[in-house]
Parts: structure tokens; sequence; C-alpha cells
């Protein structure tokens, strides 16, 4: 017999339309294909969904969570109507009913408190991604009360980064891809800008570029790094000054770079009194320097000036010196020396010097050049553009800690010395990006009966005037943001929400409304208490929390423990806009925005969450929302991306303005507008100039273009902050001067923490004694800031989660992978199962975050494995610190942004059973009842024949 | 059909990067969504939402610890799907013909309409690259797309298997590894390229692509100490040294 | 390996079945009439039952046809062949021994031959398996030929024989352990090899690709306990081998209580074979376990 094999239709068609929109599986917003089949009804049905290989962001690629959209798409968790809680608070028991009833009960609730005092409604959304559109609808209703979750997840990284350069990581900006030749990554979770970190790894190991991964643990990114540095938790500060101080007193900085582009050269006011440590200034305001060329007293940016780092300036015998002098005492000092910040760090002195080295080595000896011209801020035209093609990048786990935003601001100023930032082979600004804080607003609570608040809620502060504190001194927000507790907290502070609103400090509210955030789970510390507070009731048996409003499009724990529920869409379902007023999707090279389109219509009585507040919103008569006569701007969020301006000519959307659709950036609107996004792949991109892809904050050519973008209104060149004059006025203020004064207990920690240049410090260690494991979380990179596990192919990946401890630790305490270990913390404990890991920081347990799953929720049967084996670490943190005997309780947060100290988390771990001997998890929660019952037991998925 | 090809035109597979790969089974759910919706029976899931969730993949990223003699443990992430053997003892165990290997490039199917889904050519497989899947009962495995690297009705950069397609970190190479001068051969070449369980004797196709050394920065001090030589000792002597290494500056006045 | 119920009681049953024809295409015992047609019920009833077993396993038992097509490369296909060729041959020889009275005997060699044919190819289909070391070994048909002329002489009432062949094949059966405790090792597959990552330092498999089960897992991991398997071997061999030699030595007066004597050997050896095939599939350790860091 000879060899023969069957015939094979190797070009079957593949879809019967490709429908090109925005993944909304994480915060990555990537482009995809939609392949839409037509199945035997007629109807056009998602079969299949890939990268767009056009999109800026991705490329063409697609994570696992991307591709596993169609799962999302046709979950059983899906709500199907809106809900009326009918039984008790965290029963499960709801009716639906008619978006008209739902919608009149939401306007019943929210007109009076409109009208009588707006901060009684506290809005916070999660993981939105309209935040420009949420926050314009929350300023015109009138309170104070608004942010998403940026406050417990990346506030220090945020605004660490702004303060400090103008621009952060993760979609804020990104290493040089292209031409780094080494780079370094910090901080636990596999997180922010997911795909295009995955891809820049992908590339710089195909040219066989050095990869440092400084992370308790070697998952990931951090498996693939050429050297793993294991850093005990919280220390990178500590370890990052020590690289500071090798650095410095080895002369391997960037001092040109330091000079023309940093504050280092500005002249700090040493003169005692109220303007001891800012700056010296011009009559204009400016910063003053000392001219090298001429010795002379100049601001900063004049036209030619030589900005002095070693100058000083002498009046009425007083000298006043650099930031650069006051930087060489600070990090020269032996206390950052390797050697005596090793044992802290758990890394040897000599691994410290030789990474320090290798950084110096390919910083200053691959150092190159490219051939593109451009011009200064000040004037000055630059024939090359030099290189360092040494990068950054830091995940959320550095920021996760109590001293996270001076660690931050370590990390930028490591990148500062040495000159790469915004230059060839570093870290690179992504538009709207570079941006000062003061080009940012500041924040705003001016409350109005009936009227809008005086404009937006966040910001950043530049001293203690912006403060958000009401004439008495108590806080004008329900979260206490932007207060002496912690003055820079830009994101706001969504994980003291609840627990300030239960508490009625600083004030009682009516209503809670809250969007895509799962507070009774995973989305808070104390999970336990959250939903206690929840449930609570005062004397008069009303709940502490009147009323709660809560928008999801899935049967999240959080469902249960709301009044009404606004039911959402699913991503594929709806209108959205990807904005640069927002977070954008922009890449180094070019500004870039994308909306989402309905490429299926939903099959439920749902609606887009940013649609059903334009009703709520035309129904309240709000400002922003209805004409003078009354009647409505904007039909739906539509309507509202396409017809809304912020200022003239500028919109939600950057591509396609102009009547004929030909103006980017500015532009009268265009009612055509979506069609021609979606003729487009879903998305639009202008790029930068090639003169203006470096040195974007001090390139004439990048602020002119950013002007003509509508980014900014006029260039806004300026320096990045190595000392940072904001942090030095919380500290005058902390030292007696100024008319607002922090409460006595403060004024210490604010003196000590809110340093104008980054220090380290050990994080409050009150109640840890007996404690002394770091047990840390990551989201597994499949399920990363995707909105729940019940993904039916995700699950399978991730169904259960155990506790990771080290190889040492496993030993020590007779623990064998699946046996059941307690793990306690100061504030309470679980029995969850254990499972060995080698390459893991001697000292720290970790676990993927948020597999544990409440019994009811999310459509899974009770016996599921996230129910049963998978647990929350939630349960062993508190939003506040444990007792100190001072009679006050501290919060656990950073003292400079408020920011959730998710990873201060210290525990002890002991053996408690075989793996026989326990049937669950512990603690085990009842199960609550599910709005939409549970899912289908097999899944044999086709749409086409 | 049974029997293998004497020898095929060319040799298709997949080159894996285990330098690269991050593990973030990105490959596994593009595979497992393309080969739902194409080639013969969907991929199925039992139980998908309750208790012991288990569907058919035809790919699947294992993650593996080694400890090297001294140094750090090192975390490896491990992608394995059919390997497209040229020896492939899954097609010669299989009593109906519905197993075979392609004689125009290599790679290895099952003709679903004749598996009678005894499980046998599972049994064969070292690599655990085959599945039945237990709603068709019909054997399931990695088609390397074959109804995509030929498709007609796929722009030409596309037409490579999805999982190659799809891959974030760029760590999943396609192409002839029977023809020398292919990028993926180049690759296998200069990179080390391994067999897995090459004591088998199945000759696979696809290769693995060694990690590089790691850790290994400690062991260059002394190269780079000269990089770290202080330029004082003292803040004082800091500031001398500042002020002449700002005249050496380009532009310094002085 | 999973010890699948329908593939145990095919190899059991079959195994004995054919041995059963074996003895009986022989001549021996040289039944006729009413006595063969009971035998060769017995024998068709073991060998068809087996084969029927077996499909139970199949995800499409209605295409098994197919499977008589690839008898050129596949043993399961050759055995498929010999197995219907042996049952048709000793059908034949089975119509001349009830109907006609007659012993064809060359029609009865050639049946008993493919009927040890297909014993042969069935070992072959475990033992042809490189992924399955303790298996890919000459040990395997060895050990299956000498169960089926042991069990088929037993059954066929050929004392005399049954003896020696149940003496040998208790030895073969420890000789096989002996040998398949020690294949997996000498076989030089590790988790080294498997990830091509052995000369690094040493492998452990970590977080498996999926925190559920898969069809491999189901399929090819079935971990057993050391001291559970060590008990079932000692009751599988007296079962098997010591039992019914025992009760083949004893020597009783009465025709009855022999034959009540042969039918307890017979039952014990079945039972005996049960489990001993159990400890086949469970203890066989499929390489593919190494990825998931389990034998």
């Amino acid at each position: 017999m000879t060899f023969q094999q069957p015939e094979l239709d190797t070009s079957p068609k593949v879809s019967d339309e490709i429908r090109k929109t925005t993944c909304y599986m994480c915060a990555c917003r990537c482009g995809i294909n939609v392949h839409m089949k037509t199945d035997e009804n007629g109807e056009k049905q998602v079969a299949y969904i890939e990268g767009n290989r056009d999109h800026p962001v991705n490329k063409g690629v697609l994570c696992a969570k991307g591709s596993a959209g169609i799962m999302q798409v046709n979950a059983p968790s899906r709500l199907r109507a809106p809900l009326k809680r009918v039984g008790p608070r965290g029963s499960g028991e709801f009716e639906e009913i008619s978006w008209d009833e739902a919608l009149d009960i939401a306007v019943g609730w929210l007109k009076p408190i409109r009208e009588t005092n707006p901060e009684k409604l506290a809005f916070f959304t999660g993981r939105d991604q309209s935040q420009s559109f949420t926050g314009f609808w929350a300023q015109n209703f009138g309170t104070p009360n608004f942010a998403a979750h940026g406050g417990f997840c990346s506030v220090n990284m945020a605004a660490g980064g702004i303060y400090t350069m103008g621009g952060a990581f993760w979609e804020f900006g990104q290493p040089d891809w292209d031409h780094t030749k080494l780079f370094m990554l910090f901080g636990v979770a596999e997180d922010h800008d997911s795909n295009p970190i995955k891809m820049g790894i992908g590339k710089i190991k195909a040219r066989g570029a050095r990869v440092i991964g400084v992370n308790p643990i070697r998952s990931g990114y951090n498996a693939v790094a050429d050297d793993w540095v294991g850093i005990t938790p919280g220390t990178d500060g500590l370890f990052i000054l020590a690289l500071v101080h090798v650095l410095m007193k080895a002369g391997k900085i960037d001092l040109d770079y330091l000079s023309r582009y940093t504050n280092a050269p500005v002249l700090v006011d040493a003169s005692d009194g109220p303007n001891k440590g800012l700056f010296l200034r011009d009559a204009d305001g400016k910063p003053l320097v000392k001219d090298r060329n001429t010795g002379e007293l100049t601001a900063f940016d004049k036209p030619g000036v030589r900005p002095d780092l070693s100058a000083t300036h002498e009046v009425d015998g007083v000298t006043h010196r650099p930031v650069f002098h006051m930087m060489a005492d600070r990090y020269l000092a032996d206390e950052y020396a390797p050697e005596a910040v090793a044992d802290r760090c758990g890394i040897s002195a000599k691994r410290i010097r030789t990474i320090a080295a290798e950084i110096a080595r390919v910083a200053f000896d691959e150092a190159f050049e490219l051939d593109q011209e451009w011009t200064d801020f000040r004037g000055e035209k630059h024939a090359k553009m030099i290189g360092r093609p040494v990068s950054f990048h830091s995940m959320r786990g550095v920021s996760a800690h109590a001293n996270g935003f001076q660690t931050c601001r370590a990390l930028h100023v490591l990148q500062i010395l040495l000159g790469t930032v915004e230059v060839p082979g570093g870290f690179r600004f992504k538009p709207p990006y570079p941006k000062p804080p003061e080009a940012h607003p500041k924040p705003h609570g001016k409350v109005t009966c009936n009227g809008p608040l005086d404009g937006p809620h966040l910001g950043f502060v530049h001293g203690p005037e912006d403060l958000m504190l009401k004439d008495d001194g108590s806080p004008i927000r329900i979260d206490k943001a932007f207060t002496w507790e912690n003055p820079m907290s830009s994101h706001g502070l969504m994980h003291m929400v609840i627990s300030n609103a239960h508490a009625g400090n600083p004030y009682k509210i009516d209503t809670l409304f809250m969007y895509m955030a799962n507070m009774s789970w995973n989305s808070s510390m104390n999970t336990r208490g959250v939903i206690d507070m929840l449930t609570d009731k005062d004397e008069s048996g009303e709940y502490k929390i009147p009323k709660i409003i809560y928008s999801d499009a899935y049967s999240s724990e959080m469902v249960a423990y709301a009044d009404l529920i606004l039911p959402d869409t699913t991503y594929l379902e709806r209108h959205d806009c990807i904005s640069l007023l927002d977070r954008p999707i922009c890449e180094a090279d070019a500004a870039a925005d994308a909306i989402r389109w309905p490429v299926i219509e939903p099959d439920r009585d749902v609606r887009g969450f940013q649609s059903t507040l334009v009703h709520l919103a035309n129904r309240l008569g709000m400002p922003g929302f209805v004409n003078e006569d009354g009647s409505a701007k904007y039909q739906d969020y539509a309507d509202y991306i396409v017809n809304h301006e912020r200022k003239p000519g500028v919109g939600p959307l950057a591509g396609f303005r102009g009547t004929d659709g030909s103006k980017a950036g500015r532009g009268e609107v265009n009612p055509d507008q979506l069609d021609r996004y979606i003729e487009n792949g879903g998305f639009f991109v202008s790029h930068i100039p090639d003169e203006a892809s470096y040195y974007k904050p001090w390139n004439m050519a990048y602020q002119n273009w950013a002007v003509e973008m509508g980014l900014c209104d006029a260039p806004t060149p300026y320096l990045f902050q190595l000392y940072s004059e904001p942090l030095r006025k919380f500290q005058l203020a902390a030292e007696g001067h100024g008319e607002r004064q922090p409460p006595e207990h403060l004024r210490a920690r604010i003196k000590e923490t809110l340093d104008p240049m980054p220090i380290w410090y050990d994080t409050d260690q009150t109640g840890n004694e007996g404690f002394t494991v770091n047990a840390l979380t990551q989201r597994p990179m499949a399920m990363y800031h995707s909105w729940g596990t019940q993904n039916a192919w995700l699950r399978q990946l991730h169904g259960r989660n155990p506790l990771y401890v080290p190889t040492k630790l496993m030993r020590e305490k007779g623990l064998s992978d699946g046996d059941w270990a307690k793990v306690s913390s100061p504030h309470g404990s679980i029995t969850v199962p254990v499972m060995e890991m080698a390459a893991l920081n001697e000292n720290t347990v970790w676990t993927w975050n948020a597999i544990g799953k409440r019994k009811g929720a999310w459509a899974l049967e009770h016996d599921a494995p996230e129910a049963t084996k998978g647990f929350l670490l939630n349960h062993l943190i508190h939003e506040l610190l444990p007792p100190k005997g001072d009679g006050l309780r501290w919060a656990n947060s950073d003292p400079v942004t408020g920011q959730a100290a998710w990873f201060d988390l210290k525990v002890k771990i002991e053996k408690a059973a075989a793996p026989a001997d326990l049937a669950e998890s512990q603690p085990e929660l009842p199960p609550i009842k599910s709005p939409v019952g549970t899912g289908p037991k097999d899944l044999t998925w086709k749409v086409g024949k | 059909m049974t029997e293998l090809p004497q020898l095929t035109d060319r040799k298709l597979g997949l080159v894996i990067d285990l330098d690269t790969c991050v593990g973030c089974h990105a490959c596994v759910i593009s595979c497992k969504g393309w080969n739902t919706e194409n080639y013969g029976a969907p991929l199925s899931d039992q139980d998908a939402y309750g208790a012991n969730p288990s569907g058919t993949f035809l790919n699947r990223v294992h993650s593996f610890e080694v400890q090297p003699d001294a140094g750090a443990a090192q975390l490896i992430h491990f992608p394995k799907s059919c390997l497209h053997c040229e020896d492939a003892p899954c097609v010669t165990v299989c009593p109906t013909g519905a197993s075979y290997k392609r004689a125009e490039d290599g790679i290895v199917l099952v003709n679903e309409d004749a598996c009678i889904g005894c499980g046998l050519c599972a049994w064969a497989c070292p690599y655990g690259a085959r599945e039945l899947d237990q709603a068709a009962g019909v054997m399931k495995k990695c088609t390397l797309c074959v109804d995509r690297i030929y498709n007609e009705n796929l722009p030409e950069e596309d037409r490579v298997p999805s999982c190659v397609r799809t891959c974030p970190a760029g760590a999943r190479h396609f192409g002839d590894l029977g023809d020398d001068t292919s990028e993926v051969s180049k690759l296998v070449a200069e990179r080390g390229g391994m067999d897995l369980m090459p004591e088998m004797g199945t000759k696979p196709v696809n290769k693995y692509l060694p990690p590089r050394p790691k850790d290994e920065l400690a062991s260059d001090i002394d190269v780079l100490a000269p990089f770290l030589k202080p330029v004082a000792e003292e803040p004082k002597g800091f500031m001398g040294w500042l002020d002449k290494a700002l005249d050496k500056l380009p532009g310094g006045a002085k | 390996m999973h010890p699948a119920p329908s593939v145990i009681a095919f190899t059991t049953l079959s195994g004995m079945g054919f041995g059963l024809l074996v003895f009986l295409g022989l001549g021996m015992p040289a039944v006729t009439g009413l006595t063969a047609f009971v035998f060769y019920v017995l024998a068709y009833g073991m060998a068809v039952g087996g084969l029927l077993a077996s499909t139970f396993h199949l995800g499409h038992p209605e295409r098994a046809i197919k499977a008589f097509s690839q008898w050129r490369s596949s043993w399961l296909s050759r055995e498929g062949c010999c197995a219907v060729a042996a049952l048709v041959i000793m059908g034949l020889f089975a119509f001349g021994a009830v109907f006609l009275g007659a012993q064809w005997r060359f029609l009865g060699i050639i049946g008993a031959g493919l009927s040890l044919m297909t014993v042969f190819t069935t070992s072959m289909i475990y033992a042809q398996l490189k992924t399955i070391p303790r298996w890919n070994s000459a040990w395997t048909p060895v050990m299956f030929l000498s169960f089926c002329l042991a069990g088929g002489a037993l059954i066929a009432g050929q004392i005399s024989l049954a003896q020696p062949l149940l003496l040998g094949a208790a030895v073969i059966q420890l000789l096989t352990w002996h040998v398949g405790d020690r294949a997996f090792a000498e076989a030089g597959t590790t988790i080294g090899s498997a990830t091509g990552l052995g000369d690094r330092g040493d492998v452990r498999a970590f977080e498996p690709p999926h925190t559920g089960s898969n069809y491999l897992l189901r399929e090819f991991v079935h971990e057993v306990g050391r001291k559970h398997a060590l008990k079932l071997r000692v009751i599988g061999f007296g079962l098997a081998f010591a039992l019914p030699l025992l009760l083949l030595l004893a020597q009783p007066d009465s025709v009855g209580v022999k034959h009540l004597l042969a039918a307890l050997a017979v039952l014990s050896h079945l039972a005996g074979v049960v489990c001993s095939r159990w400890l086949f599939f469970a203890e066989a350790e499929h390489v593919v376990g190494l990825y998931y860091g389990k034998r």
C-alpha cells in the first residue's frame, strides 16, 4: 500500500465579517478583531477574537484574557435586567424591575441629595475606563466624593512619577524597547501595560540585551530576567538609594543632563523662616540658577544659560546651595553605602555594587548617538540625540507599601541621575505625558446645592493651601483625600470610603453609588469587616449606609450588598472611548485613542453604565447634560462621545474631528466621528515628528506639536524635580510655618515622610511582633485586571490558588505540597493550602489574588474550587494599623498619598492539617443567592457549522 | 495512512524560546479559541462552571523550577503542544488510519471522521500532545493550524499558527525546520535548539531554545569594578571633582 | 495508567478465552457434541465478551470496523484481524466438533495458532509503547502468553499441563514485576530529559498548566501507594497461581469434589489475573507524568 492521506480543505472560510473594537479584559486596552459568523438563525455571532495588527498598543498580539473574551460575552454570570433588593442586604434576594422603575428609584434617591447636600452622595468607580466622563458626571452632580480605584492600586506610582518628572511608568511611558541594552524591572505583579511589556521584553530578549528583575518572586517577567534580585519586600527604596550612592560616588552620573534638564542646579533658600528649603525665584516666580558662563544668578530657562551644578550663592552671610549639593550631602553618606543596606534589603553588598557597575557600564560605555537635530527650550540647537541605553520600569509592588511614594521617587531620581529619561535607549513618555504637576488640575471640593462642583475632583496639590479641608479643618471628602493624613492623594482613597461612611467620619452619607468595584470581596482590605459595615444597622434599624446603588455587568460578590442594581453590558455590547482626556493608549512615538462600539447587541435588558449615567443626569437636569430649556444634550454615551467638548474643539476623541473629519486633536464636532473610527479599525493614531521623539519636556518641536494636538494650550517646558518643592511646603507647615497647620499628632510624621528628596523609611511595624514573614499577592497574567474569574476557559488555568511558601519555610514548618497552613496576621487568620516555591525570597509567601470566590457569585456552582480551595489574603489586611496606644487609629496607607499598603502585610505560618483533613479554605463565608443561577454543565462552543 | 511518509517535502514546526516565554498562557487560549471554532469538532469543556472544570486543550504551559548547584532557583515557563515528530509513534499505532503525517509538510493530523477514539495514539505519545475530546469522542491535537497557514482567506502575514500570531513576547516561531536556511533553522543553530526526550527516538520537529545562562552578573565583578572607582572619598573631594568635571563638559566655559 | 475496568476485563477475559480456544483447537480436550458446546460457549463468551468490553472505552464504537484496516503497522489493528480470524477459524472448528462430532485437526491447529497470535498481538499493543517503560519489554508478551496458556490449560481441564504452566506463569509474573519495577529508571527518561533542562540543575515541576485535571492526568497518571501495591501483588499472586496450584495438588476421591476444586481453581486464577492486570495498568507509569511532576 502506498502512503495516502485524506483530502483537506486548507482554506476554509474564516468568518463572515471582522468587527474591530477595543478589548476590556484589563487595563491594556488592546485592539481586537472580532470575527463574526452567521448562526443558524441568521444572526451574526462572535466566533473568534484575535489581536488587531494595526493597533498601536498590541500590534496584533493578544493575551489569554483577550482571546477568552468570547467566554466573557457569553458568561452565564451576566446580569439580565435591573434588580431591586427584596431580601436583607447580603442575601442576594432581588426582583427584576424595568429600567423606568430603576431610574425612578435612583432619581428619587439622588434628587433630594443634589438639592440639599450633594456631599451625601459618594460616587466611586472601580475598573472604570471612562473616568473623564464619570468624573464629569460627578462634578456636575456636585458631590465632592468621586474617585476611581487608583487609591488602592497605583497612586504612589502615578504621583511619585508626576511630581518628580511629569509622568510615570505603566501606560504613561515605556522603555525605549528598540534601543535599550539594560532593562531593570522592579516590583511584584505582572500588571499594567501588560502586552506592551511582554512585547518589549521579547524585543530586547531577541537582541540578547540584559534584563534584571528586582522582585521577591521570580515569576512571570522575572522568570525570564537574566539576573534576579530577590529583594526583601518594602526595601526597594533603600536598594535604589544605595545604587544612587555608589553611582554618585563613582561620578557615573550625567552632569550635562542634570544641569540642563533637572532642578539639580536650582538654588535652595537656606535662610531660616517660612521660605527655608524653597527655591530662590525671580520676580516672575522662575527658579534661579547660577550661570556657569557668567556666574550670574539667572532664571533657569533663560536662553544661553549654563546652569551650574556646583556654584553656591551667598546673600547676607547665608549660603544658598543648589539642589545637587544637598543630594551629594545626603546620598554620599555612609548610611546609603551597600554595606549599610545589604542586610535589610536581603542583597549582598557585592551584588549591589555589581549591579551599579553594570548600570554604569551600559549607561556610559554603551552610550550612542542618533543623528537627529533638535532644539531645546532655551533655544539651543543640538546636532544629535545622545542615547543612554539603560531603562527602568516598575510594577505595582514597590508602590503598595507605606513608603511607596518615596520609593517611586527614588527610582525616578536614579534614572534621572543617569540621564536616561526621555533619551534614546532610556525611558520615554507617551502623550499626553510629559505633563508636570502644574499642568494638571488641582483638587476641587467646593459644594453648591443644585449646582456643579467648582472643578475636577482629583488633581495635584502644590502645598497646604490646596488641601480639601473645610473651614473647621475637617475633611471635605468622605475618603479624607487631600488631608493632612495623606496630603497628595491624587487618586482619592476608594478603600476608605465604606469604613468612613459606616463610621460617619468625617460625616454620614446617604447614598453610596459604585461601579465595577468588588468592595465586598477582593477589592477591599478586611473583607469580612467591609461586609459587616455594608450590612450594619443603626439603633433605628436602618442601614448605617442607607442606600447603595451598584452597577456591574456580572453577578459579582458586590451585587448582593446593593439595594439597586443597574446592569451594565459586556465590552462587546457597548460604546466607550479610550480618551486622551483620561488614560489613553498612546505610544512614545504617537498620540492615539480608541473606541468600543457594540459589535453585538445585548440579548438582555441591560445598558452601558455610561449611558445610564447620561439618562440619570437628564432626569436630574444636571448642568453639562441638559440645555437651558431642560432638554437633553446627549441621548446616550455615544452621543456624548461625539458631541461633548471639554473646551472648544477638544472632545473625548481626538481623531477625525472637524466637519469633514480631517482634523486631529483640535477641531469641530464631527457627527460621523464614530463611523470614521470604526472604518479605521476602532482607533486613531497621530505620529510625533521625528525631531520631537525624544527630550519631550524640553524639546520645542514636541511642545509645539502637543499644543497643536490640544494636549496643552501653550508650550510648558519644565525641569525634572529631583527636589520636590510641594513636599517641602508640607514639611514647612509641619515645622509651624503658614496658616494651615497640621494636627499635632501628624507633625512629626509629615516632617519625616514628606521629605523633598527621596528617602527610605521602614513602614510602621506596630503590632507586628511575632509576625515576621512578608505576604504578597499578585494577579496571574491570564487574569490580571480582568473582571472576574468565572470565564470558563481562564478558570481552568487558575481555579484555585495555593499559598506559595519558600523552600526554607516549608522545611521549618514541616509542610509538604497540598498541606493546609494557618496563616495569621495581627488582624486575622486564614487556613489555606500551601505549595513550595524555590525561586522566592526566603522570608516571603504569596498567592494569586482574587482567585477565591464567594459561594453563589459569578454563576459558579457552590463546590467550585474558587469557592472551596481558593482564598483571599484580604482577610489578613486591615485598612487601619493595629492600635498604638495613642488613642488614634492610623490608616494602613502611605502617609504622602494614602495609597493602600497592601504589601506591608506581615504574617506567621503554621501547619494546620494534611490535605485530606480539611474540606475548605478558611474562613468559609455562607453562600449568597445567585441572581442569575449557575452556568451550564458542558460547553461545546461553535458558531459556524 | 497509518504508515509514516518516507520523507516529507518540508518539516513545518514551532521553535519555542524558553528564554523569552513569560508564561502568560496567551498561546493556550488563542489556540483554544481558534480550534474550538475551526478544524473538526469544537474543543469542549466539561463541568465548565462547576467543581472540576476540565476541557480539551491542544497547548498547555507548564512551569518548572530548576535549582542549580549554586545560586538562586530559576523558574522556566514551558509551553507544550504536538511536536510533529518525524518518527511519530502516535501515527503508527493508529488502527484506523485516522492519524497521519502529511507528506507535504510533515504536520501530524487526526482525520476525525475515521477516529474511533481508542486513545492508543495518546498512549504512544510521550509528550501528552493528544487529548480525547470528551464530547466528540475523537482525538484532538495541534494541527499547526493547517487551516490557517495555507488559508487564502487570511492575509498572508496571518498565515501562521494562532499561538504564534498571538504570542505577546514573540517566544514562538513557526517555519520549515527542514530548510537549513529558514529563520527558524537559523535560530535553532544559533541558540542550541533542543529536542524533548531525545531518548524516545521520536525525532521531534519542534525545537526548544534553552534559557540563556542566568544570574551571571555576580561573576563579572572584577571586570565591572573599574566602573565604580570612586571619584572622591569625601563629600568635599566630590565637589572638587564636580567642578573639574563640569569644566570638561561640552560647552564648558572655562 | 488509569486501570480502566473495560480494558482489564478485556485483556483478562479475552486472554483466558483465547487460551481455552488454543487448547480446544489442539484437541485438549477433544470434546464433541454438547460438552464441546459448553466449552465453546465459555471460550467464545470470554473472548468475544472481552473484545466487546474493549469497545466500551472507544469514543466511537460504531466506527470499530475501520480498525481492521491498518494491520500493516498497527498492533491494535493486527489484534482485531487476528481475533476475527481466530474466531472464524475456531468457529468452523467448533461447528465441526459440536454438530458433526468432527475434530478437523488441521483447522484446529491453525485456530489455536491464531488464538495465540491474538493474545500476542494484544500484548504487543502494550509492549510496543516506549512511553510506558514497564510495558516496553519482551516480558509483556511473555507474560500475556504464559497467562493465556496457563489459564487456558486450567479451564480446559488439562491438569497435568496446567500445573507446570501455572508454575511457569508464576515465575514469569515475578520476573515481570522484578524487571518492571526497574524499567522506568533504566529507560533513562527523567524530568531533565523531558524538559531539556536537566543539565542546568535539579528540575522540579512547579505550577501545572491548569489547576484542574485533564484527559492526560486521568488517563496516564494513577498513583498507587507502594504498600497497597505490594498487598495487591501478594493477593493477586496467591489467587492466580498459588491457590490454583494447591487446589490442583489436592487429590480428592470424589469426582464431584475434584470438579468443584477445579472450578474454584479457575475462579481463583481468574480473580488473581484480574488483580494482576489491575496492577499491570495501575503500576504502569507513562513518561508524560514527568511533565506534571508525577509518575
